[in-house]
């Protein structure tokens, strides 16, 4: 169940304790910030109306440094305060992170459910990033906004409390009232904007991805009228939003002014007029801070999902519990793997996704397992892998119970190649690497050349020092797999698992792939994931996997 | 960039004048309210009038406070439409112009950006239309006003003013104009430093097979700290045109009151002119001080815009010519086409020439990026040929309707797309006004209806991104399913054996010998499987763009070495399905 926004807001602000040094510094530079604003307005008023009494002029003196100082000082702490405030936040930013990946790390994959692909990762970082929205222009200005309303009521009081008591009538207003006015109109009709959006955003996908199908077959579909009138919906939404900045911008506009006007009123019958000017103009400019509540209020909202968000997937118990370092190394007695009546379901109320599964591979065969999509193959290498815990049932792993084992023990044995290989933002000798943190160069280059990997890689432009941008938008489907196989031979596991590692590429491409990972696999137990056979003599045996069952052939 | 973006005021010109005269009105009442405010002040402070006898003017004034809310409230009205119907005109434009540029246009790109162009890329301009552009008119209108008022009151005052206010776009200009490369420098070093966490996020299972996982945190850790000190450096400097800023507004207001608080002391100006300057001098300085704020937004606009008009100016192809009507009866030639894809050098395709005769199946085999698809895009009309012509009867393609042109086709494409909406739909768009049972028909002659009718909701079931996630067989027959439906005279088939398990090849496989046996069907087929190139009527072998045999199965299988090589990995156990 997600948490209350109350709750929400008082994790996030656990989450900044450790920072609260630089917090409290940024909110002291804010607040000295908007009381040099203050004081500048209210001292050159004072001396404006001490002059206008003709008085000589040593006793303007004063008056003439402290307008002086006010002005420098306001641009010196603004200064000071965006510095630090931001350096505070990229500071938070580091440690959100640092804590998230935390919390996640266990979970991946089968905490994350579906969720493992790149899209939701694309979500939780900007889901991390949009927190410091929350401390830069929501919590900071609000401490800020707090402490001068307390700081300008004082300083009010000392004249008379009637005038601090309409100042805080306004003050609340502009600082409690129109934020909330802010937030619950957000809440209220934000949903209808989003909901707009979103099916633009659908429909806009659909002209775009589907627009060759749509040109040879659109009839409605995929032709602009329907885009068109979507467009013009969302825009009808937009205007009602804007409804919501205008009134808020107006109210402030009334609740600054007004607060002059009501200051003045009440002030003349109170003060001595010499102090007149100074109320007012120190009132219109106690306002700096609050009028941008109002913003604050709708970021915060847009902050506090986020961060619901990322709570409710930190607070996921991970799938298996992983504590490496107290569980003793057990050494296999061999690379076998045997399922025995082994069952599995993703959920409780699901079907089972393996139902009383039993095989069997010797160390160093190579083993096919055959099946139709959904019959549970790629549930296999995750419950082998230690990603998922199984239901029942017994899995050896080298004749001993894998549950022996610690996962990373597990996967120390074990090199794996996916349908899809993920390759890091850096140079192709790093992600190849990355499998065996202490290999040389030559170690590297060696296993690049079992994997038939050297020759791409030596004619692109750096070579090994080529960086492979982003998820490695510069290398092709098959010079990925061999990228891949690399890392799997430079790891030198004994067991190797293929899991489809041919789907996406064309026949030719496929054959020489299957050609590499025999070459450079001899006496390694192989496990095969697959939906068609590789055309290849050189495998030991076949189980066919049809849903809920294996039967070797 | 500026300027094209303003020429997208001509939709607008009515509420961007009313823009200019409401924030004309706002000039006037804040002028007047500091006038009214100064004058009580003054009666109360230095005639000792009563609070009874000024009365009058407070409610005045309260009055030309409503009046000033009323006026921002109207002026925000404005220019939020006026921003709102640029943007929904700008949408409209972009997707109009890009269903013009064909679906080529927009493969070489990723969809992912075209797509966040239009959406968020058209929604950042709002900050543009709705901030910066009223920001600049309120900073060029009040501050004149402002200073008009001011010069007959006091000179030194109105020096001062006109000696800042220039200077702070100035500043904004100056400083903006090594800040773009800072704020350029500045933002891509905030991407770099979200860009390695998503990388690793991204990567975490990679990660985590490795067992380096959790040798990760402290990276994190480490490297979004030398991020930090590498921004901060950029802010420190990007954060002094503020401070620039900042001091020159604050520093003029206390220049301006220190002044005549002296002129007042030795009786230069009176007291309620004094009050009304002090009061006045922060409102000189708002507009300029907001626009400084709203730059940065305005400048991040102009670059979303460049990607915008991008797409915009990119030149069409094609344009729309009616023709003749195009008889069922086709027989297709290609006749010396070249074709090369914009900023390549080598030809995708190089002085092809080949026959597609009426009620023939003709099938093209060749390694991938041989040239085969782009053919197939030719023949779609997506793409016109660089050289060369493709005939119909004898017509050549580019002189022909396109819209008649592709109702005379039908498609079947590696990678089908199905649209966001139920799979009944998704067959229908084939012919419209299809009844169900049409429908139905076409899913089962396609192998579809099977597991179709085994979805909770059918035929009903939504597809798509949030809809049933089917694989990539099921996908293919649908749009078989579609081509079925559609029974158009000529079939451009383009065979996918990726993603398809032994059993849903063989429902396939089944499916697609169905709509090649019609005998007034012409087909093109890009052939991965054997048994569709062995019933071909001809077929053409592709190498990098050129055609380097003809024939049937047995003589192309007995002249040509590479054809032989592609055969063997085509593999056996499709031979007999």
């Amino acid at each position: 169940m997600p948490d209350t926004a109350a709750k929400t807001l008082r994790r996030v602000a656990e989450y900044m304790l450790p920072l609260w040094r630089s917090i409290a510094l940024s909110v002291l530079l804010g607040l000295l910030t908007v009381a040099s604003g203050v004081g500048l307005m209210a001292t050159s008023a004072w001396m404006i109306s001490k002059a206008g009494l003709q008085p000589s002029i040593a006793e303007l003196g004063v008056s003439v440094v402290a307008v002086r100082f006010f002005g420098i000082a306001r641009g010196v702490f603004r200064y000071l305060e965006r510095l630090v405030s931001h350096n505070t936040t990229f500071r938070l930013l580091a440690e959100w992170r640092v804590r998230f990946y935390r919390a996640i790390e266990p979970l991946a994959p089968a905490g994350l459910g579906d969720a493992s692909s790149g899209d939701l990762m694309a979500r939780i970082v900007s889901d991390v990033e949009s927190l410091q929205e929350v401390y830069l222009r929501a919590i900071s200005p609000s401490l800020v906004a707090l402490l001068t309303a307390i700081l300008v009521t004082l300083l009010f009081g000392a004249f008379d409390p009637v005038i601090a008591l309409v100042m805080l009538v306004f003050l609340f207003a502009g600082g409690v009232g129109l934020p909330l006015f802010a937030w619950l109109r957000e809440l209220y009709f934000g949903p209808a904007l989003i909901a707009h959006r979103a099916a633009f955003h659908i429909s806009l996908v659909d002209h775009i991805q589907g627009m060759a199908d749509g040109l040879v077959y659109g009839n409605g579909i995929g032709r602009p009228g329907a885009l068109h009138e979507l467009n013009r919906e969302y825009s009808v939404q937009e205007r009602h939003f804007a409804q919501s900045d205008r009134l808020q911008t107006a109210l402030g506009v009334l609740v600054v002014n007004g607060a002059a006007l009501g200051v003045l009123a009440v002030a003349i019958p109170r003060v001595d007029g010499v102090y007149l000017a100074t109320l007012a103009l120190a009132a219109i400019a106690a306002f700096e801070t609050i009028t941008p509540l109002a913003q604050a209020a709708i970021t915060l909202g847009q902050g506090l999902a986020a961060a619901q968000r990322l709570f409710e997937i930190v607070d996921t118990k991970p799938a298996i519990l992983e504590n490496g370092s107290l569980a003793p190394t057990i050494a296999p007695k061999d690379y076998g793997i045997e399922f025995k009546h082994v069952s599995f379901r993703y959920r409780p109320d699901d079907n089972p996704v393996l139902d009383n599964l039993n095989f069997t591979i010797p160390s160093g065969e190579r083993v096919v397992i055959l099946g139709e999509s959904g019959a549970g193959k790629s549930t296999i290498v995750n419950v082998l892998l230690r990603f998922h815990e199984f239901e029942s049932g017994t899995i050896l792993l080298g004749g001993r119970d894998i549950r022996v084992y610690t996962p990373s023990d597990i996967r120390q044995m074990i090199g794996v190649i996916t349908q899809r290989t993920y390759l890091f933002n850096t140079t192709v000798m790093e992600n190849i690497r990355l499998a065996r943190v202490d290999a040389s160069d030559e170690e590297v280059i060696n296993a690049a050349k079992q994997a038939c990997a050297h020759n791409f890689i030596a004619a692109m432009k750096d070579g090994y020092a080529t960086y492979v941008g982003e998820d490695g938008a510069l290398l092709s489907g098959g010079e990925r797999q061999r990228i891949a196989l690399a890392r799997v031979l430079l790891k030198n596991a004994p067991i190797v698992i293929l899991d489809e590692p041919t789907a996406n590429l064309d026949a030719i491409t496929e054959q020489s792939i299957w050609q590499s990972i025999f070459d450079a696999t001899p006496g390694r137990t192989v496990l095969i994931v697959a939906h068609r056979l590789p055309k290849t003599e050189q495998l030991n045996s076949l189980i066919h996997l049809t849903r809920y069952s294996a039967h070797s052939g | 960039m500026n300027r094209r973006l303003l020429s997208e005021l001509r939709l607008v010109r009515l509420p961007f004048v009313l823009t200019c005269v409401l924030t004309l009105l706002l000039a006037g009442v804040v002028l007047t309210q500091a006038a009214f405010l100064s004058n009580i002040i003054t009666r109360v402070f230095l005639l000792k009038v009563a609070l009874g006898d000024v009365l009058p003017s407070l409610a005045f004034l309260a009055g030309v406070v409503g009046m000033r809310a009323l006026l921002v409230y109207v002026e925000r009205r404005n220019t939020a439409n006026m921003a709102i119907r640029v943007k929904a005109n700008l949408r409209d434009r972009f997707m109009s112009h890009l269903m013009r540029l064909g679906p080529v246009y927009i493969w070489g790109r990723r969809t992912g950006e075209l797509t966040m162009t239009a959406t968020e890329g058209i929604e950042a301009l709002d900050a543009y239309f709705r901030g910066f552009l009223p920001g600049l008119i309120g900073a060029i209108v009040i501050p004149t006003v402002i200073a008009i008022v001011v010069l007959p009151i006091d000179g030194l005052s109105f020096l001062v003013m006109l000696l800042t206010a220039p200077l702070i776009p100035l500043f904004m200009m100056l400083i903006g104009a090594t800040a773009g490369g800072l704020a350029h420098r500045q933002f891509t070093q905030m991407r770099r430093m979200g860009a390695h966490f998503l990388d690793v996020m991204q990567g975490l299972v990679t990660l985590k097979l490795f067992n380096r996982s959790q040798a990760q945190v402290e990276s994190i850790a480490h490297i979004t700290d030398q991020f930090r000190q590498a921004t901060m450096r950029i802010l420190r400097v990007s954060f002094l045109s503020a401070f620039m800023l900042e001091m020159l507004s604050t520093l003029s207001i206390a220049i301006v009151a220190v002044e005549i608080g002296i002129r007042l002391l030795y009786r230069g100006i009176g007291f309620e002119q004094a009050l009304f300057l002090l009061i006045i001098a922060p409102e000189f300085y708002l507009p300029l001080r907001a626009l400084g704020a709203r730059f940065h937004a305005g400048a991040t606009s102009l670059a979303t815009a460049r990607e915008i008009y991008r797409v915009l100016d990119a030149p069409i192809q094609r344009t729309l010519i009616p023709s003749a009507p195009i008889p069922e009866h086709l027989n297709i030639r290609f006749e010396h086409v070249t074709f090369t894809y914009d900023q390549r050098s080598h030809p995708a395709l190089n002085d092809i020439t080949l026959d597609i005769p009426f009620g023939h199946k003709v099938a093209l085999v060749g390694a991938s990026g041989s040239g085969k698809t782009t053919l197939a895009n030719l023949l779609l009309g997506f793409i016109t040929p660089t050289t060369g012509r493709i005939t119909v009867n004898g017509v050549d393609l580019t002189s022909l309707d396109i819209n008649q042109w592709r109702e005379r086709l039908a498609w079947v494409p590696q990678k089908p797309y199905l649209f966001n909406t139920t799979i009944a739909e998704n067959i229908r768009i084939a012919k419209t006004g299809a009844s169900h049972a049409q429908i139905v028909l076409a899913a089962q002659a396609a192998g579809a209806h099977d597991f179709v009718s085994q979805l909770p909701q059918g035929y009903d079931s939504p597809c798509g991104e949030h809809g049933m996630r089917l694989s990539g067989g099921q996908v293919q027959r649908i749009a078989i399913a579609r081509a079925i439906l559609k029974d158009a005279p000529l079939l451009i088939l383009d065979e996918a054996t990726a993603n398809l398990d032994v059993e849903n090849e063989a429902i396939v496989q089944t499916a697609l010998s169905n709509l090649l046996r019609a005998p007034d069907r012409t087909a093109l087929v890009i052939a991965h499987r054997l048994n569709t190139v062995i019933d071909a009527d001809s077929i053409y072998v592709i190498m990098d763009g050129q055609v380097v045999e003809r024939g049937t199965h047995d003589e192309v299988m007995a002249h040509n070495a590479a054809y032989r090589e592609l055969v063997r990995a085509f593999g056996e156990d499709t031979l007999d399905a």
